[in-house]
């Protein structure tokens, strides 16, 4: 399914490149074609992509030129805490809210059958918040939901119980960003269910047949036949979580407090470059975030042998 | 990938439970536990929102008292005092973040569906290549090139003003479209073109008018996908957008919590519905493609 099947399946296509007649004007037309992205290419990602490559190495403040300092970069990284700490609260961040996200949406996928009444609000209603997730508006209710008088403690204060300002403190900021992360489950939701309806019923039937209970049938038939969902779900929402920024940014008000509890690594990454003017650091750091995302990437490939099942 | 699309398509229009296969005799009371799940869920998932809409026409000092959804007071000021507490009045951040958005929506329609056609139709040098790259760049981190990318529009002048945000969307740089295009073309038989060829027509008026008539979901689903995360995107507006004239909806919000702290909630909650209720509308009469969109590419 999509660019991740995709890009893999690209290596069987190579050489069925036969031109008939009618192509072979393709190559001007090509350029027309083709033009913008490759200037988009060259210009906004590639040629970006090689630029912070090379101010990884550089001391460079925007305003004197960049001055190569070799892996100096990369050595003080090593050294700094505040970059340990990013890392910290970006793994747990990512560990955490992942897994428990994609047990809500198949969870959830798993009770809307198929022409149940009601399944196209459920649908919506569950989706919605993953519309509005990653706003600046969610993470202002956010902070309210979760402060020190917010709805939550409003509730707790009815049963008795004294909340903590969840989100001023340490203990708890990350943990209210993991519950908005997993809020918005609706998204992996929605391919879990259209992975669901693939699976041929025939399959369950044969298995009643045989006598297998409901919970055999989910262990022995969904579960195989949807790791390969699964495992797409969880590509995409890993790299995604990586990368989130909006919700610690204005829940910690650009600070990543308190005490760094959240300061995730992207957020980090912004005050470097944006409010320290350290252009060559964060690229630095850029490119190790890179780095962390295509090898946890290729490890979940790799992994991705040994338990999705395809059924081709 | 195109099953895919198809099951979404299925449970987009719901088919009903086939007449012969009678319900169980537990069906029903399992039934309506499922049903008393699925709402509880839905309960929790849309509270903060009903909360944060019911705060928004209440006094300040209730914001923090009542739990409920009910004002047992209204005070729709809130609107009018949020709409002109910071610089300017709130339309101005509105109309700033509609001119990107638009300009957005139109460059991502024209750049990627040119080059999906490229990847679908045409046979060129490095098509392989180029694709993989393609694809590759779907993954990239924006905070891996935003840093030459700030230096390169400083250098152009375009810093505070719309350009870094919009310009790119005419180079096809979220390949995201491309490659839901490429898909979406690909399963245009290509008998189609193959005849306007041979009546004459070049790849130019085979992409206008054959493509383009026939790939109005995919096109749908591009604009409501990059209306949304426009709208929403806050990142490379706080870096390219620092004056307060060129200030969007989201960057403008971010002002105001600074400014404001916890002492107006009523108002920074009424100017956060303010800003969702575009994003609310698209997702109402978009839905559709949404769920397309979603089950085919994975996308948020």
């Amino acid at each position: 399914m999509s660019a991740l099947s995709e890009l893999g399946s690209l290596r069987k296509q190579k050489g069925q490149a036969s031109r008939s007649p009618l192509e072979k004007n393709d190559g001007k037309y090509a350029m027309f074609f083709l033009g913008p992205w490759l200037i988009g290419l060259v210009l906004i990602t590639a040629g970006p992509l090689l630029a912070s490559l090379y101010l990884s190495f550089t001391d460079y403040d925007l305003l004197s030129d960049p001055e190569v300092i070799g892996v100096e970069n990369y050595r003080a990284m090593l050294e700094d805490p505040r970059l340990l700490t990013s890392l910290r609260v970006t793994f747990t961040y990512v560990f955490v809210s992942v897994p428990l996200q994609l047990i809500a949406a198949l969870g959830l996928a798993l009770l809307l059958d198929r022409g149940m009444r009601g399944l196209a609000l459920y649908r919506s209603v569950f989706y919605l918040p993953s519309l509005l997730g990653g706003s600046v508006a969610i993470a202002i209710l956010w902070r309210q939901i979760f402060g020190t008088s917010g709805l939550v403690n409003q509730f707790l204060g009815l049963f008795g119980v004294d909340g903590p300002g969840w989100v001023s403190h340490p203990d708890y900021a990350l943990d209210t960003l993991i519950i908005l992360n997993v809020w918005t489950f609706g998204a992996p939701m929605i391919i879990f269910l259209a992975g669901l309806r693939q699976i041929p019923e025939m399959y369950y039937e044969a298995a009643a047949i045989d006598g297998a209970t409901k919970l055999r049938q989910f262990w022995s038939i969904t579960i195989p036949m949807l790791t390969p969902i699964i495992f797409f779900n969880l590509v995409l929402q890993f790299i995604g979580a990586f990368q989130s920024f909006t919700p610690a940014f204005v829940v910690s008000g650009g600070t990543g407090g308190p005490a760094d509890s959240t300061l995730f690594y992207t957020l980090y990454l912004y005050q470097q470059g944006f409010t320290n003017l350290d252009m060559g650091y964060a690229s630095a750091m850029a490119w190790l975030l890179l780095a962390i995302i295509a090898v946890l990437t290729a490890l979940n490939f790799f992994l991705s042998k040994y338990w999705v099942f395809y059924n081709d | 990938m195109t099953d895919l699309q198809d099951a979404a398509e299925t449970f987009v229009v719901a088919p009903k439970r086939p007449a012969d296969r009678p319900e169980p005799r537990t069906g029903r009371a399992r039934s309506v536990v499922k049903h008393l799940v699925l709402i509880a869920v839905g309960v929790v998932m849309l509270y903060p929102l009903l909360w944060m809409l019911s705060s928004s026409i209440k006094p300040n000092d209730l914001i923090f008292r009542e739990p409920g959804l009910i004002p047992s007071e209204l005070d729709v000021s809130n609107y009018t005092v949020g709409w002109d507490a910071l610089l300017h009045p709130f339309s101005h951040y509105l109309i700033n973040s509609a001119v990107i958005v638009m300009g957005s929506v139109l460059g991502n329609l024209i750049s990627c569906a040119l080059a999906a056609y490229a990847f679908a139709r045409l046979n060129f040098k490095f098509r392989t290549l180029f694709f993989a790259i393609m694809l590759m760049s779907i993954m990239l981190p924006i905070h891996v090139v935003i840093v030459p990318q700030y230096i390169l529009f400083s250098e152009l002048g375009w810093i505070n003003t719309f350009l870094p945000l919009i310009v790119p969307k005419f180079l096809a740089t979220d390949a995201f479209f491309v490659f839901l295009m490429v898909q979406f073309f690909r399963g245009i038989p290509k008998e189609l073109d193959e005849a306007a060829r041979l009546d004459g027509a070049g790849h130019i008026r085979i992409f206008f008018r054959i493509m383009l008539p026939l790939s109005l979901p995919a096109l749908a689903t591009t604009a409501i996908f990059t209306f949304i995360w426009t709208w929403n995107d806050f990142f490379s507006q706080l870096i390219f957008l620092t004056n307060p004239d060129k200030y969007t909806v989201p960057v403008a919000l971010r002002t105001f919590v600074d400014s404001t702290g916890a002492s107006s909630w009523g108002s920074l909650f009424a100017m956060s519905i303010v800003s969702l209720i575009p994003v609310f509308l698209v997702f109402l009469f978009g839905q559709k493609y949404l769920v397309k969109g979603i089950a085919t590419t994975g996308i948020k």
